[in-house]
């Protein structure tokens, strides 16, 4: 169990594994994720997964190397084993058939994001899925995520790819052509923050995946704690989905901050021990 | 039941008349017995111990505890037994420390109890057995040192070598899991292992405990003793599946087609309350439960660990339970210069063991009594920097009897703090009842039992804090015992049909 299939490198820092883990394969939905452990003296961290097979038993991570975690599970390899996953954690994405889908993908958000894509697909609805990275290079999963969509508009911040501009100049010019019954986005929280205050605008009911830091993800810690609509929620228990336009983002972007000189030294550390 | 009530004070009876018993009490008079004192516990140097994370009590020699096991009168009708939810055979193994049968103690006490080494260090034996102790019901005298003398016995085996797993019955082949690790599991566990069960309990963490490694610090319970008993309930047989969410990973429905015929929920009370004051997001500010995961669990003060954890200078733990203790405690040791408790009410009602309390007054803790946190502050970067604390006096009793704490206003005033740490409880685990269609729950998300721990779902079984919402060790592991009996009960009767 948790062996690893295969890996693969969509850029320098975003890889995909293939993990042998065929429990999760067969309970997991759209919007679940796992949390990882590695070694005994690893830390705990929630990953969001892309993707099953349930006749080979596996499930697909997407990851970005951003810290000590990730970069030790980036160098582990096929045949390999991960000490530790627990899974499928979080409440599943509410399929249903709504009429015309706004995926919006930001960066690694587009891996969680595509199992969603798939979903809404496949429940009869127009999927319309904007994906955004800052270059060419970054921009990942775009042909999975055309085969699941009616269309899809690419942005790139240095124009390098598709239209220059940010996802929400993406998001606009949809909006403003037809008439969009839910949006979905998924990336980095800034991205989110302003991805919500463009559907708001225009009223459409928009749910957020959140990642934020956990630690055990089963709802015992309340490390991943963050307001929405004025009340404390957990993102590991009731979430990850919420409704984009009650999260208060900042308030999770400082949350998410918390460590971040600690895992700056950690990494770097890390980095140096490994040379 | 009333025939086994009967059937046990008669086995209790023949047993105080074997000779060994008789001799032993003809070696002492009652009276020289009962003017001996209580042997006092050893412990490190409190300003030695809030700078180390070793274990603070320290237990007692062969010699203390053979004196102390001189001041139990083998009374004719073992009251002690009775404060036991695992009723541990006391005045037996008692006995057996007097004459010096160390292991024979051990073996005693393991006839009913598990985890002997746990209990001995975490029971809150002065409201049980030692709060029926003659001593204390007769002679209003200090109780004989049960649980020292518990943890002595359960120590001394560990130490030997020679631990007794406890023999189990040949195997029936039925297939039961339990959901959890913790306490009422591990009680469970053994005894359906015991009566020849082929046992799995399932653990949703990627270490097998409980609350006995993720909750309890290792100056009071290390994990290493707590180790020792589950590696004695493997060694029975029992089987341990980790990172294995029921509900999640599988469904109970899923766990039934593959050959599960009852299980047994034991999630505990995980779920942390906040106080859902303004500021309370903020950076540096934990529940209870993620300070101590961190630490605990996780290692997250130990260099080489990759788990990190916010410390500080000024740490407040808001409340005043064995969770806040421990929690205080350790962020003493971690390097607090101040390491304050929280606490709305008064040192009478606070419901930290009094033992917990005394340690933590030694170790240079700061009580700030009859104070509420009502807002937090926080820097430029949403890092906690001050509470802002409201006094208060106290009022009638309320529902728990306790006197009711009411804010002073206009009292408020801020006292700087680097870390929070919120320790005011737990809500149960709703991951089970979520998951389960049709069981029956209260409005405080406990599972609803019966007098066999049954639920409303015939094959499901629950115990310890998930049915009781929040309490001890002990408590959890009778419930485990309970309910393994009504699980054996419900399948030999479902085998006879």
């Amino acid at each position: 169990m948790n062996k690893i299939i295969s890996k693969e490198f969509f850029s320098e820092n975003v890889f995909k594994m293939v993990i042998h883990a065929p429990d999760i394969a067969q309970s997991r939905k759209p919007g679940n994720f796992v949390i990882i452990k590695m070694g005994k003296k690893g830390e705990r961290i929630p990953l969001t997964i892309a993707g099953a097979n349930t006749d080979e038993g596996t499930i697909d991570l997407v990851v970005q190397i951003v810290g000590v975690t990730s970069h030790k599970l980036s160098k582990l390899n096929v045949g390999d084993t991960i000490t530790d996953i627990a899974g499928p954690l979080g409440e599943a994405t509410h399929i249903e058939k709504v009429g015309t889908v706004l995926a919006a993908g930001g960066g690694v958000g587009t891996a969680p994001l595509l199992p969603i894509v798939e979903a809404f697909k496949k429940a009869g609805n127009r999927v319309i899925t904007v994906l955004a990275a800052r270059n060419k290079d970054l921009l990942i999963l775009e042909d999975q995520i055309r085969e699941n969509s009616d269309e899809v508009i690419i942005m790139t911040d240095d124009g390098s790819y598709g239209t220059k501009g940010l996802v929400t100049h993406g998001m606009e010019e949809v909006i403003k052509r037809e008439k969009i019954d839910l949006s979905i986005i998924i990336g980095p929280a800034i991205m989110m923050k302003f991805a919500a205050l463009t559907t708001k605008k225009y009223n459409i009911k928009t749910l957020a995946s959140l990642n934020t830091i956990m630690v055990d993800g089963t709802g015992m810690c309340g490390a991943c704690r963050i307001t929405v609509g004025g009340k404390t929620k957990f993102v590991c228990v009731d979430g990850p989905e919420f409704d984009a336009h009650q999260v208060d983002f900042d308030e999770m972007m400082m949350r998410l901050s918390a460590y971040k000189e600690d895992e700056a030294v950690a990494y770097e550390n890390h980095i140096a021990s490994l040379t | 039941m009333d025939i086994k009530k009967i059937d046990i004070k008669q086995y209790y009876k023949d047993q105080r008349r074997t000779e060994w018993r008789t001799d032993i009490r003809k070696t002492m008079k009652t009276k020289e017995r009962v003017a001996m004192t209580r042997t006092k516990m050893l412990e490190q140097d409190p300003e030695i111990r809030n700078k180390n994370g070793l274990e603070v009590n320290l237990g007692l020699t062969e010699q203390l505890a053979m004196q102390e096991a001189r001041r139990c009168i083998d009374c004719p009708d073992p009251t002690c037994i009775s404060g036991c939810p695992v009723n541990i055979y006391i005045p037996k193994f008692i006995k057996k420390i007097e004459i010096g049968d160390f292991l024979g103690a051990a073996k005693i006490i393991k006839e009913t109890n598990s985890l002997p080494a746990v209990c001995g260090r975490v029971c809150p034996q002065e409201k049980q057995c030692e709060a029926q102790c003659f001593y204390s019901i007769k002679l209003n005298q200090p109780p004989v040192a049960i649980g020292f003398l518990e943890r002595f016995a359960a120590d001394y085996e560990q130490n030997s070598g020679q631990m007794a797993t406890p023999e189990v019955a040949e195997s029936n082949g039925i297939k039961v899991a339990a959901i959890g690790s913790g306490p009422a599991s591990l009680a469970w566990a053994t005894d359906m292992a015991r009566m020849g069960y082929d046992v799995t309990v399932f653990e949703a963490l990627h270490e097998i405990g409980g609350v006995l490694k993720y909750g309890i610090p290792d100056f009071r319970l290390p994990n290493s003793v707590v180790d020792v008993e589950i590696n004695n309930v493997k060694a029975m047989g029992v089987k341990f599946v980790t990172n294995f969410i029921v509900g999640k990973t599988a469904s109970i429905e899923v766990l039934r087609e593959r050959g599960f015929e009852a299980f047994f929920v034991a999630s505990g009370a995980g779920l942390p309350r906040f106080m859902n004051i303004p500021g309370e997001n903020f950076n540096g500010i934990f529940s209870s439960n993620e300070f101590l995961t961190r630490v605990n669990l996780m290692g997250a003060a130990k260099d080489d660990y990759d788990t990190p954890v916010s410390l500080g200078k000024n740490i407040a733990v808001i409340g005043g339970g064995n969770t806040a203790m421990d929690s205080v405690r350790i962020s003493k040791r971690l390097g607090a210069d101040r390491a304050m408790i929280i606490y709305r009410r008064t040192r009478e009602e606070m419901p930290a063991r009094l033992e917990e309390v005394e340690h933590a007054l030694d170790e240079g803790i700061e009580f700030m009594n009859l104070n509420s946190p009502v807002e937090y502050i926080a820097d430029a970067n949403g890092r906690v920097k001050e509470m802002v604390l409201q006094k208060m006096e106290l009022g009638e009793p309320d529902d728990s009897g306790r006197r009711r704490p009411i804010p002073i206003e206009g009292s408020e005033y801020k006292v700087p703090v680097d870390v929070v740490i919120v320790a005011v409880g737990v809500s149960p685990n709703p991951l089970i009842p979520k998951s389960v269609k049709g069981l029956e729950t209260t409005k405080w998300g406990t599972i609803v039992v019966n007098d066999d721990f049954q639920s409303s779902i015939e094959d499901i079984f629950a115990g310890g804090d998930i049915v009781r919402g929040g309490a001890t060790v002990i408590l959890a592991m009778g419930d485990g015992r309970d309910a393994a009996t009504g699980m054996d009960k419900y399948i030999q009767n479902k085998i006879k049909k």
